[in-house]
C-alpha cells in the first residue's frame, strides 16, 4: 500500500504547486499533469502484481472519526477497475496543457487541483474498504468533477451543466447513505470485510434497489442519465475523456462490489439489471445517432455503453440465481472486458474529438467536414476508436460484445423456456444496438473528418502537437490491437471473477480464451486476406491514376454546402424510431414564386428532461410555491413564529 | 484429405462465387424474353477492373482506398467462417455467428465510410440507407441463428445449420426469415435494384459510383463472395446433408442447391417489385417476426 500512499501525497503537491508558485508560468502549467502520470505509475505497482495473481493487499490505519479507518483492500476485481482508471488518468494528464494552450494559462494550470483530486477520489474509491472512507472519496470525486465541469464558468450553458451535475451526484449518494448505513447497522461496523452476507431477504432488496439507483447515477442509466449530455459537452476535453471513459465504471464498481455483499442473488435482481441495461443501451444509442453536437453524441454514446455493461451485470447475476454458471462467466468477463475497451476507446474519441474541436473551434458535426485533411493523424486515431466503439471485429470493442452475446446464447440454449426466451429479447436488442451504433460512429466520423469542409470552420484547421497525440495514439494502439491484446489479457479477467463468484471452473475459462485465441487467428486471416488483395492491386504495377472532382452525375460545380448533413445522414433512422426520440422540426418550406426566409431546423431534446424531470421538478416547485403562503415578509410575523415554535417546545418538554 | 476439404470448398467458393451473379441475371434476362449477358460477364468484368487505371476524387483520403480492400478482405475471411455441403466450415469454434456477422459490419463500415470520403450528396443518401437498413437486419439474423441454436443445442454456425432439419416449422420460418435477410444484405430487389439507373433510387450501387477499375473490381469481388456466404448459409438449412457421406457428393449437391438459390433470387426479382423505402422497415420487422416466431416455437 506503500506506493499508493505516495500515490495519494504526489496527486496532493502536484496539484495545489500551482496555486503556489505562478499557475500561469511554463512549470505551473505542467506540474500537475506530471504528478498525475508519476501516482499513475505508483499505482500500477501493486494493482499489476495483484492482477497476476500476488495476493490481494488488505490494510488498515485507525482515523479518528467515528465508524471511520483508512481501510484499504486492492483485490482483483479493485485492481482490474483501477489500471484503466489511473492509464487513462496518465494520458488525459499528458493532453491536458497543450489542449488548454494559451487559453488563460492561469486558470489551466489551477485546473490541475480538481483534476488531480478527481483522480485520487477515484483511486480511493476502488480501494476503500470502509464505507466512511468510500463515500469521502466518493464525494471527493463528484465535487471535483463539479469543478472541472465548470472550467468554462462564464458561459452560461456551462454552470447550468455543472449545476445539473451537481445536483445528479448528490441524489445519488442520497440514495448510497442509507444503503451503506442499512449494511452498517446490520454488520455493525462500517468496514467492508463484515458486510458480506450481513442483509438478506428483504433488507437485501432494498439495498440492491438503493444500490442501481445510487450507483446509476453515476454510471448514468436510463432515466438518471440527465446531467451526461450536458456535462461532458460542457467540461475540457480531457476532463470529459476521464470522466466518461473511468468516472461512469467507478459507478459500475460500486454496484458490484454491493452485489458482491449480498451473496447470492434473486433472480429479478438481475432481470432488473438486464431491463435497465437494455434500455439504457438502446436509449443511448438512438438519442446519440440524432445529435449535432459532436461530444454530446459520445456523451449518449457513454450512457449506451454503460447499459452494455449493466445488462451484462444482469446476465451475470440470472447466470448466478439460475445455477448456469457459464452463463454467469461470460456475464461478468463481458462486463469487466467492456469496461476496459469503453475506457479506452471513448478515452480515444473524447481525445480525438478534443483535438478537431480545438482546431476548428466548433462542436456542431454540421459544420465541419474534411478534418482528415488537415489533420490526417487526428482523424486516423478518430476512426480507431469509432471502429472500436462500434463493436467491429478485429477491433478491441468487439471482444466484450462478443463475450456477452456469447453469454446470452449459452443461456438461450441452455435455460429453461422463459429465462431462454428473455435472454434472446436481450440478444436481440443488442443486435439492433450494435447495427445503430454503427450508425452512430459512421456518422460522427464520416460527416466531421470526411468530405469537404461544410463552412469555413475547419477549412484552416492545424494538425496537434505531439504532446496531445501521443497519448491519443496509445489509447488507439489498444483499440486497435484489441483481438490480440484481449486473447492474451483475458487470464486477468479470471482472478476477477474468482473474487465474485467462486472459484471458476478451468475447463470454462480455458474454453472462453481459447475463443479469444481463434478471433485473433481470424482476426490474423482478414489482415493476410488484406494483404494480399493489396498485392493484387500493387502488382498491377502503377496503371493511369488521374485525380478529378467527385462524380455530381453530370454536375460540375457541386459545393461543399450541397454534401449530405448529419442529420440527413441519420433521418431514415431519426423517423423511425421518431416516437422515442420526440425530434422537434421547425420548417418553413419556400413558398411562392419567389421563394425567400426559408427555415428547417431540427432539435432533440432529451426525453427523460423533457417528459420526467420537467414535469416532476414543476410539480415540486408549485407545491413549495403553496408553502410559501407562509413567508409573509413581515417582521413580526416571523418574530411571531419563533414565539409559537418556542412555545410548542417548552409545552413538548413539560409533558 | 479430410482437414483439407473445409479449404477446398473455401477456394470452391472463392472462385465461383461470380458465377452466381451471372446465373441471376441469366434467369432476369429468360423472365425479360432476353438472351441476356453473358453467364461469366462478372468475371470479365473484374478481370478488366483490375487491369485498368482509376480517377480519384481531389477530396478522396486514404480510406475510400482502403474502403475496397477491406471489404473484400472482410468478406473472404467470412467465407472461411460459412459451412458449406453439410460439412463444418474450415473455422468453426462456439460464438463464431457473432464473428461471421461481425465481418460484415466491419465490410459495411467500410464501405461507407469510403462512400462518405467522396463528398458527394449521392452516395451520403445511399451510405445513410445502407446502414439504416442492415442495422435492422441484425436483430433477424440474430433471432434466427438462436432459434437454431436453441434447437440444435449448439453454439456454433457449422453445428447450428447442420444439425437443422427443414421438417421441423421453426427451420422452415428461419429459412424464410434468412432469405429476406439475405436479399437485404445483398441488395436485391424488393430492397435495391442493382439494375437501376438512377442514383436517387440506389442504395448499394451509388455508393460505389466513384469507385472505378481495380477498387470497383474489388467491390465486385467482395459482394459476390458475401452473396456466397449468406447464401451457402441457407442452402445449409435446406439440404438434409450427413457430414459423414462423402464430401464430393456433399459439395455437389451443395453447389446445385447455390445455382438454385441464385435462379430463384432472380425469379424473386423478376416477379416483385421494389419496395418504397418507407416500406422497407416494416418488411425486415415482418422477418424479425418470423424468426421470433421460429425461436418460440423451438422452445417446445
Amino acid at each position: 500500500m506503500i506506493p499508493v500512499l505516495a500515490a495519494f501525497a504526489v496527486l496532493l503537491a502536484s496539484g495545489v504547486t500551482p496555486r503556489l508558485f505562478r499557475p500561469d508560468s511554463g512549470f505551473g502549467r505542467r506540474v500537475g499533469p506530471a504528478g498525475v502520470v508519476i501516482a499513475a505509475a505508483l499505482t500500477l505497482i501493486p494493482a499489476c502484481r495483484v492482477l497476476a495473481g500476488r495476493t490481494p493487499i488488505r490494510e488498515a490505519w485507525p482515523w479518528p472519526m467515528p465508524f471511520g479507518s483508512f481501510a484499504f483492500h486492492l483485490d482483483p476485481l479493485a485492481a482490474f477497475f483501477l489500471v484503466p482508471i489511473v492509464v487513462l488518468s496518465a494520458l488525459s494528464a499528458w493532453y491536458g496543457p497543450d489542449y488548454f494552450g494559451g487559453h488563460d494559462p492561469g486558470r489551466a494550470g489551477r485546473s490541475w487541483l480538481p483534476f488531480n483530486a478527481l483522480v485520487g477520489g477515484m483511486i480511493g474509491v476502488c480501494l476503500a474498504d470502509n464505507a466512511l472512507f468510500f463515500l469521502l472519496a466518493w464525494e471527493t470525486m463528484a465535487l471535483s468533477s463539479f469543478f472541472l465541469v465548470a472550467f468554462d464558468h462564464r458561459e452560461e450553458g456551462v454552470r447550468r451543466a455543472a449545476f445539473i451535475y451537481l445536483v445528479a451526484a448528490h441524489v445519488g449518494t442520497a440514495f448510497l447513505l442509507p444503503m451503506f448505513l442499512s449494511f452498517a447497522n446490520a454488520a455493525g461496523t462500517a468496514d467492508f470485510a463484515a458486510f458480506s452476507g450481513s442483509l438478506s431477504g428483504p433488507a437485501a432488496s432494498a439495498a440492491f434497489v438503493l444500490a442501481v439507483i445510487g450507483f446509476g447515477a453515476k454510471a448514468g442509466f436510463v432515466p438518471l442519465h440527465v446531467w451526461l449530455p450536458d456535462a461532458h459537452p460542457a467540461a475540457p476535453s480531457h476532463v470529459s475523456a476521464l470522466m466518461s471513459g473511468v468516472m461512469l465504471k467507478t459507478g459500475l464498481y460500486g454496484l458490484i462490489r454491493t452485489l458482491t455483499f449480498l451473496g447470492v442473488p434473486n433472480a429479478w435482481w438481475g432481470w432488473t439489471l438486464i431491463a435497465v441495461g437494455a434500455v439504457s443501451a438502446l436509449i443511448g444509442v438512438l438519442f446519440a445517432m440524432a445529435q449535432r453536437d459532436l461530444k454530446r453524441l459520445l456523451a449518449y454514446s457513454s450512457v449506451e455503453n454503460v447499459g452494455i455493461i449493466c445488462l451484462s451485470l444482469g446476465v451475470a447475476t440470472v447466470g448466478r440465481a439460475a445455477g448456469l454458471r457459464p452463463v454467469a462467466f461470460l456475464g461478468f468477463a463481458a462486463a469487466l472486458v467492456h469496461t476496459v475497451n469503453h475506457a479506452a476507446f471513448k478515452g480515444t474519441l473524447f481525445l480525438a474529438a478534443g483535438s478537431a474541436v480545438r482546431a476548428a473551434a466548433t462542436r456542431e458535426m454540421d459544420r465541419l467536414g474534411g478534418l482528415s485533411r488537415r489533420m490526417p493523424f487526428t482523424a486516423a486515431v478518430f476512426l480507431a476508436g469509432s471502429l472500436a466503439a462500434s463493436g467491429l471485429p478485429p477491433f478491441s470493442g468487439f471482444f466484450g460484445e462478443f463475450l456477452l452475446l456469447s453469454g446470452l446464447w449459452r443461456g438461450v440454449t441452455e435455460a429453461d423456456p422463459s429465462t431462454a426466451v428473455s435472454m434472446a429479447g436481450a440478444a436481440s436488442v443488442l443486435a439492433l444496438v450494435f447495427g445503430l451504433s454503427l450508425i452512430v460512429y459512421v456518422k460522427a466520423f464520416g460527416v466531421s473528418f470526411l468530405g469537404s469542409p461544410r463552412s469555413d470552420a475547419g477549412s484552416d484547421a492545424v494538425e496537434s502537437p505531439a504532446s496531445m497525440t501521443v497519448p491519443m495514439a496509445a489509447l488507439a494502439a489498444f483499440c486497435v490491437l484489441g483481438g490480440l491484446a484481449w486473447a492474451a489479457l483475458f487470464r486477468a479477467v479470471i482472478p476477477a471473477a474468482a473474487g465474485v463468484f467462486g472459484p471458476v471452473p478451468l475447463a470454462e475459462t480455458a474454453d472462453t480464451s481459447e475463443w479469444l485465441w481463434k478471433i485473433a487467428a481470424v482476426s490474423g486471416l482478414l489482415v493476410l486476406a488484406a494483404g494480399c488483395v493489396a498485392l493484387l492491386r500493387l502488382r498491377r504495377g502503377r496503371p493511369a491514376v488521374r485525380s478529378s472532382v467527385t462524380w455530381g452525375c453530370g454536375y460540375g460545380p457541386a459545393t461543399a454546402r450541397m454534401q449530405y448533413t448529419g442529420s440527413s445522414f441519420v433521418q431514415p433512422a431519426t423517423e423511425l424510431f421518431g416516437f422515442v426520440l420526440g425530434t422537434r422540426k421547425n420548417v418553413r418550406p419556400p413558398a411562392g414564386y419567389f421563394p425567400a426566409g426559408r427555415r428547417f431546423e431540427t432539435e432533440t431534446p432529451d426525453m427523460s428532461r423533457e417528459k420526467l424531470y420537467r414535469p416532476l421538478l414543476a410539480a415540486v416547485s408549485r407545491l413549495f410555491s403553496r408553502i410559501r403562503a407562509i413567508q409573509e415578509g413581515r417582521l413580526q410575523v416571523y418574530v411571531a413564529y419563533m414565539v409559537l415554535t418556542l412555545l410548542t417546545l417548552l409545552l413538548w418538554m413539560l409533558r | 484429405m479430410q482437414t483439407f476439404v473445409p479449404w477446398i470448398q473455401f477456394g470452391i467458393g472463392l472462385v465461383l462465387s461470380p458465377l452466381l451473379a451471372g446465373i441471376v441475371n441469366r434467369t432476369k434476362a429468360f423472365f425479360a424474353g432476353r438472351r441476356g449477358q453473358p453467364l461469366l460477364q462478372v468475371y470479365y468484368d473484374i478481370a478488366k477492373g483490375l487491369a485498368k487505371g482509376a480517377v480519384f476524387s481531389r477530396t478522396a483520403t486514404w480510406i475510400f482506398r482502403a474502403g475496397p480492400l477491406i471489404g473484400a478482405a472482410a468478406a473472404v475471411t467470412a467465407l472461411a467462417l460459412a459451412p458449406f455441403g453439410g460439412r463444418p466450415a474450415a473455422v468453426s469454434f462456439p460464438g463464431d455467428p457473432i464473428l461471421f456477422l461481425g465481418l460484415f459490419g466491419l465490410m459495411r463500415g467500410l464501405t461507407v465510410l469510403a462512400a462518405l470520403d467522396t463528398g458527394s450528396s449521392f452516395e451520403g443518401m445511399g451510405a445513410s440507407r445502407e446502414v439504416f437498413f442492415s442495422a435492422l437486419t441484425e436483430p433477424v439474423m440474430m433471432l434466427g441463428f438462436l432459434a437454431l441454436a436453441r434447437e440444435s443445442g449448439a453454439l456454433s454456425l457449422s453445428g447450428i445449420l447442420n444439425a437443422a432439419s427443414l421438417e421441423r416449422p421453426e427451420t422452415a420460418l428461419v429459412a424464410v426469415a434468412l432469405f429476406i435477410a439475405f436479399l437485404c444484405e445483398n441488395s436485391r430487389i424488393p430492397f435495391d435494384d442493382p439494375n437501376t439507373h438512377l442514383e436517387l433510387t440506389m442504395i448499394h450501387e451509388v455508393m460505389v459510383l466513384d469507385h472505378g477499375g481495380p477498387d470497383f473490381a474489388l467491390i465486385q469481388a467482395g459482394s459476390a463472395v458475401k452473396f456466397w456466404c449468406l447464401g451457402s448459409l441457407i442452402v445449409n438449412l435446406f439440404l438434409p446433408l450427413r457430414p459423414d457421406w462423402p464430401w464430393t457428393a456433399n459439395t455437389a449437391a451443395g453447389l446445385a442447391a447455390m445455382a438454385v438459390l441464385a435462379v430463384s433470387v432472380g425469379v424473386v426479382e423478376s416477379v416483385t417489385a421494389r419496395l418504397r423505402l418507407n416500406r422497407v422497415p416494416q418488411l425486415l420487422a415482418a422477418a424479425a417476426a418470423l424468426s421470433a416466431l421460429a425461436l418460440i416455437f423451438s422452445l417446445g
